[in-house]
């Protein structure tokens, strides 16, 4: 990877909107060809990343710098940066047709009218509309999916090295986005083209992505491919932005071997060695809950960290079974039990029952901020 | 109370029926528009009455008359001052619209100068234009102050004195439908169009300017059409010299008594305005591209 330049370099970027920070001294390198996403909840500072890189905002004075290809951009305008981008609502040119709306890049940089035809008709097929069908409609005339074809074929025509997403799926029904992802994810490996993409749908995210930068509060709380950011939280924000996760406090005792003995709920537990641990200090875990068994009192195998709780409610969601269980300090825990069919084999845990929660001490995770 | 309420809700849904709902502007338009119009168009091919009105019979000479080249001179006229005022209308409304549709939170305030005017009479506002631009008036004596000219210009009773009343009349008719589309533009195009690789000229061009053609062709035409049947502007800012089509109506209704021949050269100019903008608005519907 370090004999390439990187394909973009934030380096100690920040912008300011009216006192506001909406990225704050942002430091990240996005590889050649790779699909990297900025995740992140409404008004982390995604957005406003992305177009910093575009060229549609300018970061602070001193505010840091954007190279692309390592080269300086900071300066340069959008046009001039080597990148195209899918906007959230499509932003096709309403005044035109399909052909003319991919075809407005091309005539911007001059070309010439019989060469310009064939790059339109490749762009289309490159993102599955026929040309001789779609190529003369207006784009009033297209469904949202089809605008969304538009507005990628738009951006690809011009063969940047660099393509942004603004959440582009964002207003695509549930099956065509499922549809979408696994294609831009195929062209991105197809053309080589270096994709940054911007959403909130950590699904999404974790679908398409090479790698992942989460975004909280104008910064990048974690950086890491999905599931380095999926299996290895490092902040209680990132595990429970990134599906679903428990949190369990309690009170470090003491080494023992190459982990720690936790005090919680009563119970002694292990987790695994962590450098921010230290005894008598707070400790966070997150573990997922379908890393999460249920067990009879009692019947807890060894080796396995267990916390006594009560059956609150059980929620049938097909796939898995969640069982929600009371700790002793009126917290909720939530087990994800696989359904291996409920009407073969019926599943043993009734509401109120006395039962304990167990995980593998390697399956928790310790967080930073305790 | 209770015997009430299926009343109320049956009244409800009577009064939320389309035809109940059009009824009273419908009506306004047959009593005040429609009727009037096909009287005007019954005089116009009816024999002159001595005093005024018409008498029973049928002639075509009212509009034979109208084809004469003194009328014709005054139909050029009137075409030619509107077409400049619609003209000048757009040159000068297109920024301030583009103005106001980009001033965020002062816009509310600029629509509302926009629209002062409108506050005090049309006709007060044309004879305050007589004091600015007569001999003695306020534009003469500041030029004359600055030493830019040693006598008086004239300027009054002049087309230019007839289209500048034209076009403060109208300004606001061209701003306001331009300002309306370009408000709706999304801003993420021009953003778009950026990242395409067109600059600050080719945005407008290739982008706001099309997008805004809509409210461009409906100011032009709100503009265009009132200027054509206009007469107050000519008649208090032009004198007998600059005479329009509507002063020439104006006449013929009043002072001339020739209710025929006033009907027949309005309707001469309807039929003529109806005709333009109808084979204008196909046109722009048969363009690729048209039909906004």
């Amino acid at each position: 990877m370090t004999a390439l330049a990187a394909a973009v370099e934030f380096d100690r970027v920040s912008k300011t909107f009216d006192g506001h920070r909406a990225v704050d001294a942002l430091s990240l390198v996005i590889h050649p060809g790779e699909f990297f996403s900025l995740l992140g909840p409404s008004g982390c500072g995604k957005t406003t990343t992305l177009r910093l890189l575009a060229g549609l905002e300018q970061p602070d004075p001193d505010g840091g710098r954007i190279l692309i290809d390592g080269q300086v951009v900071t300066e340069r305008r959008p046009y001039e940066r080597n990148l195209s981008m899918v906007f959230q609502n499509y932003a096709l040119f309403p005044h035109l047709s399909v052909e003319r709306n991919v075809a407005f890049g091309l005539e911007q940089r001059s070309m010439p009218r019989e060469a310009m035809g064939p790059r339109i008709r490749q762009a289309l097929d490159l993102v599955r509309l026929d040309p001789d069908t779609f190529g003369r409609r207006m784009p009033s005339q297209l469904s949202g999916g089809q605008r969304q074809r538009v507005a990628l074929a738009r951006a690809l025509v011009l063969e940047p090295a660099l393509l942004l997403f603004d959440e582009p799926l964002g207003a695509i029904d549930l099956k065509l986005r499922k549809e979408m992802q696994l294609e831009l994810k195929a062209l991105n490996r197809r053309l080589g083209i270096t994709f940054v993409y911007v959403t909130h749908d950590q699904e999404e995210a974790l679908t398409m992505s090479d790698r992942i930068a989460v975004m909280d509060h104008a910064r990048i709380a974690q950086l890491g491919t999905p599931a380095e950011i999926y299996e290895n939280p490092r902040t209680a924000f990132v595990a429970g932005f990134i599906g679903e996760s428990n949190l369990l406090e309690g009170t470090v005792e003491r080494r023992d071997g190459d982990g720690w003995l936790v005090r919680m709920d009563g119970e002694t537990i292990r987790v695994p060695h962590h450098p921010a641990l230290a005894a008598g200090g707070a400790v966070r875990l997150a573990v997922r809950p379908e890393w999460l068994d249920l067990f009879r009192p009692g019947e807890v195998p060894p080796g396995e960290n267990a916390l006594p709780g009560t059956v609150r409610d059980i929620v049938y969601l097909g796939e898995t079974i969640h069982v929600l269980v009371d700790r002793p300090n009126g917290r909720l825990i939530r087990v994800a039990l696989r359904n291996e069919g409920q009407l073969i084999k019926p599943l043993a845990w009734r509401r109120g029952e006395a039962a304990r929660v167990g995980w593998l001490p390697e399956d928790a995770q310790v967080l930073e901020d305790a | 109370m209770a015997g009430g309420r299926p009343l109320l809700r049956r009244l409800a849904r009577w009064a939320d029926r389309p035809a109940t709902l059009l009824a009273p502007a419908g009506g306004w338009l047959v009593v005040f528009f429609l009727v009037p119009l096909l009287i005007m168009a019954a005089y116009s091919v009816m024999p002159r009455g001595t005093y005024g009105g018409v008498e029973t019979g049928f002639t075509l000479e009212h509009y034979r008359r109208f084809f004469d080249p003194l009328y014709l001179d005054i139909l050029r006229r009137t075409v030619v001052l509107s077409a400049v005022c619609t003209a000048l209308c757009l040159v000068l409304g297109y920024p301030v619209a583009y103005l106001i549709a980009r001033s965020g939170r002062w816009k509310n305030l600029l629509l509302v100068l926009v629209i002062v005017p409108f506050w005090t009479s049309f006709l007060v506002r044309t004879f305050a234009m007589i004091f600015l631009l007569r001999d003695t008036g306020l534009v003469n004596a500041v030029l004359l102050r600055l030493g830019l000219i040693s006598e008086p210009l004239i300027l009054l009773y002049t087309p230019f004195a007839v289209v500048t009343g034209l076009v403060y009349t109208f300004l606001p008719f061209m701003i306001l439908p331009i300002y309306a589309s370009l408000e709706r533009m999304d801003g993420s195009l021009l953003e778009a169009g950026a990242l395409l690789g067109a600059g600050p000229v080719a945005r407008f061009r290739r982008i706001t300017l099309p997008l805004s053609m809509p409210g461009v062709v409906a100011g032009c035409l709100l503009v265009f059409i009132p200027a054509l049947g206009s007469f107050i502007p000519s008649d208090l800012l032009g004198g007998a010299k600059q005479m329009l089509i509507g002063n020439l109506v104006q006449n013929q209704f009043t002072a001339a008594r020739n209710w025929p021949f006033g009907s027949a050269a309005s309707l001469v100019v309807m039929a003529a305005v109806l005709v333009g903008v109808v084979a204008y608005l196909r046109s722009r519907d048969r363009a690729p591209g048209g039909g906004v």
